[in-house]
């Protein structure tokens, strides 16, 4: 690849929830079976089959199995957030761009974090003051309810879609990487997995399986960081000046003069290909941003938690942790360039990390931990995957049951009984439809599935979401004209773009030129729903905007809002 | 309940309530899009900028202006959660037992 085609690629692959493993791994050799890691694996497989087991026992009513009848605290709450947020290409994919880049890693970081404030200041608590179990509730509450669940539920499942088989191609590649396993079986173990955590423990497994596995992750990369620290006297100067020794004497090896080499070496201190031209620049950064307030299974958390208070505090906690998360991985990826890149043992004959440029943390922490702790971290890494899988198949799920079936077609009427059972259907499906589209998509480049899902969900649920919450002039007709439009010129400029136009079907050049559609994508979805509501005189628009101040009173202060519990 | 909501509507403390809310919230906001659009146009438009060694370190400007965004972050959340704690949540408690919950 070259290398604007490697930044480019990763700028798309790194996106939140793992797609380090849909940037396929270079060259995917299989690994020899590592059974220390697949002992490790086992263990922790046990243990969530333990949490699904306790929880199944919990699950009844649909509000159970939705959102685990909004018992989960906010410190709870947070770690699940932050453990969908840490994910396979978080820890994988970030380290190893500063393994190779440097500072290029911090800048990603950043804007995973910033979406988080913004999500609680405009969001969070309005959203658990007005829904039940999905956005849509939010997004349709004073609305015409069939039209609008109907666009909700088509962008959450794009977005499900999208991510999932990015997971899915990238846990099948990972995983034949970590334990040295065949692809399909690989892909096969996932799906299978997720779909008995959520099957039998909706989402109170889902939500216990992403708190161990935060907690492992955080604990083990806590591990790592201040292993990489104690060998510099805990003084990142010393460790910033070795790194770009180390880098300086690599480009000197590879050829370059002394000058060239000192200027490489010194590269890695400050941003380099990530960031090009300034509408690149805004464009990916809105989507990274508004995409975090648009993701349907981020937002299905807020359901989870009994009020708005606690709403608020897990996002605290989720921000403290995904900052302190990206703080150890920049500390990481810099121990890799001093401990991994000078030792031949973890490099092949030219000098390339031995199984593929996202290793570096994993030969890290061979370097710091030996071999139990690199089958810890490889389970890990696995156990990652699984999580965020089964988040987004029961966001995809409660799309289906809950505003297809149970709105849409029963019109509300829908017993709890029958809407679980046409969820449990669904997370069925789903797995099935994730299995197979892994298995198919395995030797295609997926990266930009998950930039897609990120910008459709910046164009379409953020700007309805925004509107419908603060605005009271906006219409049914508004929402679901501007949720089209944004869902639709996402999708047909993200095909125009150089990730698909130029590297996925082969034309010598990109009509639509830059990495992300947000800058284009999401003022146009503004602007329909502005236009469209303002010129919307129907009977149903009148419904619509006097509907607004008893929207607000309860969005505002949460009167009217029954727990979440349904009983 | 109509006529609790419209009471609720003109109640001088929930007026307070929103307006104070509000603007806080705008203000965070602005300040958090400023901060990181800055951070990024700076980048694009000047890439040397953050490449520049503090006083001679290893250690660029990048590296403490980056932390410093992710901080920034941490901090005006915590900022909102504990003023919506301390201001916000004693109205809101004052307002639900009055109109009902």
């Amino acid at each position: 690849m070259t290398r604007g085609g490697i930044t480019l690629a990763v700028a798309l692959t790194l996106l939140p929830v793992s797609a380090a493993e849909a940037h396929a791994i270079g060259p995917a050799v299989q690994q020899a079976t590592n059974w220390t890691a697949i002992g490790m694996f086992a263990a922790f497989v046990a243990l969530t089959l333990a949490i699904t087991r306790w929880a199944a026992r919990r699950t009844r009513t649909a509000s159970d199995f939705y959102t685990a009848g909004g018992g989960i605290t906010g410190f709870q709450n947070g770690l699940a957030i932050a453990g969908d947020f840490m994910s396979a290409a978080s820890f994988l994919g970030i380290s190893a761009q500063i393994y190779a880049d440097g500072y290029d890693g911090l800048i990603y970081s950043i804007g995973f974090l910033v979406g988080w404030p913004i999500l609680l200041f405009l969001m969070a608590e309005r959203l658990r003051n007005l829904g039940r179990f999905t956005f849509a509730d939010v997004a349709s509450f004073r609305f015409a309810q069939t039209p609008v669940r109907m666009v909700a539920a088509c962008s959450t499942l794009l977005v499900v879609l999208f991510y999932l088989i990015a997971q899915m191609v990238g846990a099948g590649q990972l995983i034949r990487l970590l334990f040295g396993l065949p692809y399909g079986y690989a892909v096969i173990i996932v799906g299978v997995l997720m779909t008995m955590y959520v099957l039998f423990g909706g989402m109170t497994a889902t939500t216990w399986v992403q708190i161990v596995k935060a907690m492992m992750l955080l604990g083990a990369a806590s591990f790592m960081a201040i292993a990489v620290l104690a060998r510099f006297g805990f003084s990142p100067e010393a460790l910033f000046a070795r790194a770009v020794e180390v880098k300086t004497a690599l480009a000197a090896l590879a050829g370059a003069g002394s000058d060239e080499a000192v200027t490489k070496g010194r590269a890695i201190m400050g941003p380099g290909g990530f960031i090009k031209d300034p509408i690149s620049a805004i464009s990916i950064g809105a989507a990274l941003m508004f995409g975090t307030a648009g993701l349907p299974h981020i937002l299905m958390r807020f359901f989870t938690v009994p009020n708005a208070k606690a709403a608020r505090s897990s996002v605290l906690w989720a921000t403290g942790w995904i900052g302190y998360f990206y703080i150890l991985t920049f500390v990481i990826g810099f121990g890799a360039i001093v401990l991994v890149a000078t030792d031949p043992g973890f490099l092949d004959a030219e000098g390339a990390l031995r199984g593929g440029s996202n290793m570096a943390a994993i030969h890290l922490a061979q370097a710091v931990g030996g071999n139990l702790f690199l089958g810890f971290i490889s389970a890990v890494a696995f156990a990652t995957i699984l999580a965020v899988v089964a988040g987004l198949t029961l966001s995809g799920a409660s799309a289906v049951s809950h505003d297809l079936y149970a709105t849409v077609i029963k019109k509300g009427k829908a017993d709890s009984a029958s809407e679980l059972r046409v969820s449990r259907i669904t997370v069925l499906v789903l797995a099935v439809i994730a299995i197979l589209l892994g298995i198919l998509f395995e030797k295609q480049n997926v990266a930009f599935m998950v930039s897609l899902a990120f910008a459709l969900a910046a164009s379409a649920n953020f700007p309805v979401l925004f509107l419908s919450l603060l605005w009271s002039g906006c219409t049914t007709r508004g929402v679901v004209a501007g949720g089209l439009v944004g869902l639709l010129t996402a999708l047909v400029l993200t095909i125009l773009s150089p990730a698909i136009w130029v590297n996925v079907l082969g034309h010598a050049a990109p009509i639509f030129p830059y990495g992300s559609p947000t800058i284009f994508s999401m003022p146009l979805a503004f602007l329909t729903i502005w236009l469209v509501s303002i010129t919307d005189s129907s009977g149903r628009a009148a419904v619509d905007k006097a509907g607004y101040p008893a929207q607000r009173i309860r969005s505002e202060t949460g009167i009217g809002a029954s727990g979440a519990h349904d009983h | 309940m109509e006529d609790a909501a419209a009471r609720l509507a003109s109640d001088p403390r929930y007026i307070a309530l929103v307006r104070k809310r509000g603007r806080f919230t705008t203000v965070l906001t602005v300040i958090m899009l400023i901060v990181y659009f800055g951070f990024v146009l700076t980048i694009a438009f000047d890439k040397a900028l953050l490449a520049h060694s503090v006083s001679g370190r290893a250690t660029s400007w990048g590296i403490p202006i980056g932390l410093g965004v992710i901080a920034l972050a941490i901090v005006l959340t915590g900022l909102y959660v504990w003023r919506a704690n301390r201001d916000f949540d004693p109205v809101i408690d004052a307002l639900r037992a009055e109109y009902g919950a």
